[in-house]
């Protein structure tokens, strides 16, 4: 039962990473990527982390593809890239032999390593059941861990601050000559010239 | 077949090693986002494997934190893409090399 | 009392400092009697020190004073100190006092040029750097002052540049300097090598203790010999010394004749133990130098029609004395004729410009004459002079140069032969000047032509009788007080001077105990009995009669012809000079700009070559950064994979 839940999500999951980064339109690519994260779900599910898959799908699925969305409908990059077309040389042959040398290395570390993944168990904090998975994650979130908590707390914070800061259009009077026109094509500076 | 803990890292690697190569492939800035979001999740899930496997609560901590700082990235990072791309369109990554040398 | 020692140098510089800022707001005579002031005090301080170390016992009499420390890196720690010990106070004496009279001198001398003031600058720097040079405890400092006796050199030599050969007189001494400098230097590298040390009195101590290998003391001894041929105008560095008098008069008796050109053998007396560890045949190379420049320079200054230029010559041969008696291991000696010679050369050179003044400018011995009657203070003190360089008994000359001619035998009979042969062409050409200057009909009333009626003038050279026309009134005067005043207060230390050092008994030999504390023992000890030495003095009185027997039969009675000896090869200087010159701008100039060229482009280009080769390198990788960021990602991922290759390759698994 397990193996079959497994090679399941391990399909969904690897094929959805695959249309991630072949599809030509971006809004496809958001859309196979939320079918990635639900195999992932649903994989943290198998390993009896059920908080954790609750808070992927509410996160990651429900939030970040979402953004991920509005950004591309606002900047209006829903048109096709072209995929054919690799300006830099040596880039795709490279980035693949990248990859699967990734690939291998891994697979290298797993088949040498004798007995399987080792390690000290340092904040020895045992799993308990399925159902217990809340309670025992936020005992020890709040308990030893709460000063990380707080700094999340924190970074959120300034996430938001910053891109809202980031964001803002700039009150700067409209430019209005053709020289001016002309040095903002080389600047980089985001300038308002009246709704894009 | 049993599923090992090794199965589930396999998966990982893959999905990393995907999310990798997408990365350095495509152009379009937000695709390239989405890449980085991949190889998060394979992280996530060595994490959560190698946790189960040790029954330690750490991987799962790990995970959490992980996730909130990946949200907080996405944020910033779109924020900056939006600011940098609100004026042009059919502009991709290759476009911002002002800082060659 | 002797630790005011640091007030002697202290006085010079204060009034070169003082007289460079002033620079040329004082009017003339100001600057003068400034600086006469600052050298005076320095005198004075040396009095002082030197009452103070009569009233130590013998063995207290040598103390350094550290003012502060110059050059401490590590092991080389350089101080600012001084050395006060007997040899070192001698020189001061000497250098003080006769460079006082020559300040007052110049204040007459130099009376309306327009230059007045910067004289007096360049004159107290002298006296500050060569003061330096002597009481330095270390020999960087006797370097510093040694290079800054060279640079006063050559800024006095050319003090006149705007006539371009004596701004060439002046490079010509500065740069025959240098090759004497190299060698200097390389000694201090060698000696810093091998002992560890610059300062005087831990070499000393290092070399008692420990064994030095004799081919390093040697080689030692034999590069700071170069540096005192540069310094002491000895063959083949003695080139610079006649061209030098193209710098005024008093410049030529204080630097050129009392205490620049001492400076070389102040340096070979001060690591005298150094010398005693050196092999034989190194003191007897120095011993050969110095007497076969003496004998070449007297050959040729008996052949000179300029009045200076037979001094030079002159103190070129008194020089390689001085240098023999270095080579023959009799310190006190030199030191003796050092201080004897710095009287009467100064007196000599001071004359000569007083009679210079005088003609107002005229310096060829062909157009002087009877000019004793006209000048007479001047006339009398030069002939004090003439009678101590001659060696004439009671006057100081003999004394001293007897004492080096008995070394010069011990050592080897045919050195004193040189000597002895040297002391007759002395006598000879001294005789010679004196005659032509201030006896005899005047010939400087005849103006242009050369066979004239009055005295028998130059009959050979009809060549440049022909002169651009001399007003033809000349008036002969003497000098002001300023300028004679000096003058017969050395005839004075001339004619008394010589008592400092008499033979005849250990008593009387009071210089010799004086510098002992400095001389460590070191001298040669003379295995000469009483009877040879009194032989000896004869046959030195003998030829010295005979040398001025022979000048006044020639040039006063005109019983042989002065043809015989005036020779133009030796009016020429053996042809040495114009050699050295047709090398220096032939073949020489070739291999110079060669040597030019290869620092020029292998030395330097190596230095410009490796910046051009980071330049090159740099854009080739500049390349690397086309600001595309899918390429950096590239590379961290390529860099990623090859840590983690690395980092697998060293753990177990």
């Amino acid at each position: 039962m397990e193996t079959v839940v497994f090679l399941i999500s391990a399909a969904v999951i690897l094929s959805g990473a695959l249309g991630v980064i072949f599809s030509k339109n971006p809004v496809h690519s958001a859309l196979f990527m939320v079918q990635t994260l639900f195999g992932v779900a649903v994989l943290f599910v198998l390993l009896e982390a059920t908080f954790l898959a609750a808070i992927q799908v509410i996160v990651y699925a429900g939030a970040i593809v979402i953004l991920f969305v509005f950004v591309i409908t606002l900047l209006g990059v829903d048109r096709a890239e072209d995929l054919k077309v690799e300006p830099i040389s040596g880039q795709r042959p490279l980035a693949v032999v990248l990859g699967a040398s990734i690939f291998g290395i891994i697979l290298t570390v797993l088949i040498v390593a004798v007995g399987g993944p080792t390690g000290e168990q340092a904040a020895n904090i045992p799993i308990g059941d399925a159902t217990d998975n809340t309670k025992i994650l936020g005992e020890a979130l709040f308990s030893t861990q709460v000063f990380s908590v707080e700094l999340t707390a924190l970074l959120l914070t300034v996430a938001v601050v910053g891109a809202v800061v980031l964001s803002t259009r700039p009150t700067k009077p409209l430019i209005s000559t053709l020289e001016e026109l002309q040095n903002d094509a080389v600047e980089d500076e985001p300038e308002e010239k009246g709704g894009e | 077949m049993i599923i090992t803990t090794t199965w589930y890292l396999l998966l990982a690697a893959v999905l990393f090693s995907i999310g990798t190569t997408g990365l350095l492939v495509r152009r379009n800035p937000l695709i390239m986002f989405m890449c980085i979001e991949l190889m998060l999740n394979a992280v996530n899930i060595t994490f959560v494997s190698i946790g189960s496997h040790l029954n330690d609560l750490g991987g799962q901590l790990a995970v959490f934190f992980v996730l909130v700082v990946a949200a907080a990235e996405v944020v910033i990072g779109l924020a900056l893409v939006v600011a940098i791309m609100r004026r042009r369109s059919r502009t991709n990554a290759d476009d911002l090399k002002i800082l060659g040398g | 009392m002797i630790d005011l020692v640091w007030l002697i140098p202290a006085f010079p510089l204060l009034g070169f400092l003082t007289l460079i800022c002033l620079g040329k707001s004082v009017r003339e005579p100001i600057a003068g009697w400034l600086a006469t002031t600052a050298i005076a005090g320095s005198f004075l301080s040396v009095l002082i020190v030197f009452i103070g170390m009569l009233l130590e016992k013998n063995e207290n009499r040598q103390t350094v004073f550290t003012l502060f420390d110059w050059i401490p890196a590590g092991d080389f720690k350089v101080d600012i100190g001084f050395l006060a010990d007997p040899l070192s106070i001698t020189m001061c004496l000497f250098i003080t006092g006769v460079g006082t009279l020559i300040h007052l001198y110049s204040i007459g001398y130099m009376h309306g040029d327009p230059d007045f003031n910067r004289f007096f600058t360049y004159l107290n720097l002298f006296a500050f750097s060569m003061l330096m040079l002597v009481l330095g405890d270390n020999l960087l400092l006797t370097f510093l002052g040694w290079e800054g006796v060279g640079a006063c050199s050559y800024l006095l030599i050319s003090f006149w540049f705007r006539d371009p050969a004596n701004a060439t007189a002046g490079k010509k001494a500065f740069i025959t300097n240098r090759v004497g400098d190299w060698g200097f230097m390389v000694a201090m590298f060698l000696i810093f090598f091998n002992f560890g040390s610059l300062e005087y009195l831990e070499i000393f101590d290092i070399l008692g203790s420990n064994q030095i290998a004799e081919t390093t003391t040697t080689f030692i001894v034999l590069m700071l010999f170069v540096g005192a041929m540069g310094k002491s105008a000895q063959f083949p560095l003695y080139l610079w010394l006649p061209d030098a008098m193209a710098g005024p008069t008093p410049v030529s008796a204080l630097i050129h004749a009392a205490t620049m050109v001492t400076s070389g053998v102040y340096l070979l007396i001060r690591v005298n133990p150094i010398m005693v560890e050196a092999s034989t045949w190194s003191t007897g190379l120095i011993a050969w130098v110095g007497a076969g420049t003496a004998l070449f320079a007297a050959s040729i200054a008996v052949a000179q029609t300029d009045i200076k230029k037979v001094l030079a010559y002159s103190t070129v041969s008194q020089l390689g004395y001085m240098v023999l008696a270095v080579g023959c291991g009799a310190y006190t000696a030199a030191i003796f004729h050092m201080i004897t010679h710095a009287f009467f050369k100064a007196l000599l050179f001071l004359g000569a410009g007083s009679v210079i003044h005088g003609m107002d400018g005229e310096q060829d011995l062909r157009r002087y004459g009877g000019l004793r009657s006209l000048m007479p203070i001047t006339a009398g003190t030069f002939i004090v002079g003439w009678l101590a360089i001659a060696g004439v008994p009671p006057f100081a000359g003999f004394w001293s140069k007897d004492e080096i001619l008995a070394f010069a035998w011990d050592k080897n009979p045919l050195l004193w032969l040189v000597g002895i042969v040297t002391a007759l062409l002395t006598a000879f050409y001294m005789t010679r000047q004196v005659i032509l200057t201030f006896f005899g009909k005047p010939r400087y009333l005849n103006v242009g032509d050369a066979g004239d009626a009055g005295d028998a003038g130059d009959a050979g050279d009809a060549g440049d009788a022909g002169d651009a026309g001399d007003a033809g009134e000349i008036h002969p005067h003497e000098s002001p007080w300023t300028m004679t005043l000096p003058l017969v207060a050395l005839a004075f230390l001339s004619l008394v001077g010589g008592f400092i050092q008499l033979p005849f008994s250990s008593s009387t030999k009071r210089l010799e105990h004086w510098l002992e504390p400095a001389t460590f023992h070191n001298e040669t000890h003379l295995h000469l009995s009483s009877s040879t030495l009194w032989i000896l003095a004869l046959l030195a009185l003998v030829s010295v009669a005979i040398g001025i027997g022979v000048g006044i039969s020639t040039y006063l009675k005109e019983k042989i012809d002065r043809q015989i000896f005036e020779k133009p090869s030796l009016v020429n200087a053996w042809y040495f000079d114009s050699a050295v010159s047709k090398f220096m701008g032939g073949s020489g100039s070739k291999a110079f700009t060669a040597v030019a060229k290869f620092d020029k482009e292998v030395i330097d280009g190596a230095v410009d070559g490796t910046g051009q080769i980071v330049k090159k390198t740099a854009s080739i990788l500049r390349r690397s950064q086309n600001g595309l960021v899918r390429t950096y990602a590239l590379g961290i991922g390529i860099g990623a994979v090859g840590l983690l290759i690395w980092f697998l390759t060293r753990t177990t698994l």
